[in-house]
């Protein structure tokens, strides 16, 4: 990562300049969120044959997630993604602070879907709803509610790690920011940080009502 | 045009950000209150067109695709191509057993 751009629009080997820099950037965080569809779109897949498979199952299953968590939940990533893209905004127009305090606010949203989620999962050890050894349910549907609980955990599990790596990712972002890296030098490392958390908020806009707005 | 004068890349304005946000919000308000509605078979297709709005306007306006021409488009949804035909191979199995 060039510490300072030599001068405005030149860039270092192996790009041209600047803007076709930036069009390779672009690409390449694309295809990995390509790949990272298809990581999380297996998931989905499995989801798409159990749940076609076992549909009483897995509305009993839904009914058991707690759905104002769920929606404040989505309500908080969506915010952050505001904040996300408000910070590149800015940072495109060379204001270093508003873009700290942009991310900075994104950063305690994604931490506060992540407490929520925790608190989550707690309930569901305590109710005995988790996948593996532990698991007890009642009911003809046990067995198909078990096979929602073990997607539940996969699908927000997978997704959790994501989020961690990416409070990781803007957190190196705020440290850019703390070093006091010049405006420009931000803007990519912003944009391809932006596109990730975009991308992870998306996979939660299906993950919700998949999972927890199950015919209610 | 940035602060130092330089031309850059077209972008949403802050305030195309703040209602696509209210857009967000007002999809996320819609695919709760579907959720009681007696949709039936129309469940999953409904709340997957809802989200599939919601993936529309954060792909073209805070992921910017809206403002990129070329290559970047065409990636930013061949992930979902492929997705597709995971879906449909993985589905023709199934829908086709005896």
């Amino acid at each position: 990562m060039t510490e300072i751009l030599p001068a405005a629009g030149t860039a270092e080997m192996p790009f041209s300049d600047v803007a076709q820099r930036s069009r390779a950037q672009h690409l390449g965080m694309w295809t990995f969120l390509a790949t990272e569809i298809l990581f999380f779109g297996g998931l989905f897949t499995c989801y798409a044959i159990y749940r076609w498979h076992y549909p009483e199952g897995f509305a009993e299953g839904s009914h058991h997630l707690d759905l104002m968590i769920g929606t404040i939940n989505t309500g908080v990533l969506l915010t952050s993604s505001l904040c996300v893209a408000l910070g590149d905004h800015a940072i495109k127009l060379g204001a270093r602070r508003t873009l700290g305090w942009c991310l900075a606010v994104a950063w305690l949203l994604g931490a506060v879907f992540l407490a929520l989620k925790g608190h989550e999962y707690a309930v569901k050890f305590h109710e005995h709803l988790v996948p593996g050894p532990l698991f007890e349910a009642q009911g003809a549907h046990a067995a198909e509610v078990e096979m929602f609980i073990f997607l539940y955990f996969a699908m927000t599990g997978l997704h959790a790690a994501h989020m961690i790596a990416g409070l990781g990712a803007l957190g190196w972002l705020l440290w850019l920011i703390a070093r006091r890296r010049p405006a420009e030098a931000l803007h990519a490392p912003v944009a391809m940080v932006g596109l990730y958390w975009h991308f992870v908020d998306v996979v939660w806009v299906f993950l919700f009502p998949l999972l927890y707005l199950i015919r209610r | 045009m940035n602060a130092a004068g330089e031309k850059t890349e077209a972008g949403p304005t802050r305030r195309t950000l703040v209602g696509v946000y209210a857009a967000l919000i007002a999809l996320l308000a819609l695919t709760v209150g579907a959720a009681w509605l007696p949709l039936h078979a129309w469940a999953v297709p409904v709340a997957l067109a809802i989200a599939g709005a919601k993936t529309a306007l954060v792909f073209l306006f805070f992921m910017q695709v809206r403002y990129q021409r070329g290559l970047v488009p065409l990636f930013a949804v061949a992930g979902f191509y492929w997705l597709a035909l995971i879906g449909a191979l993985t589905f023709a199995d199934y829908l086709t057993r005896g």
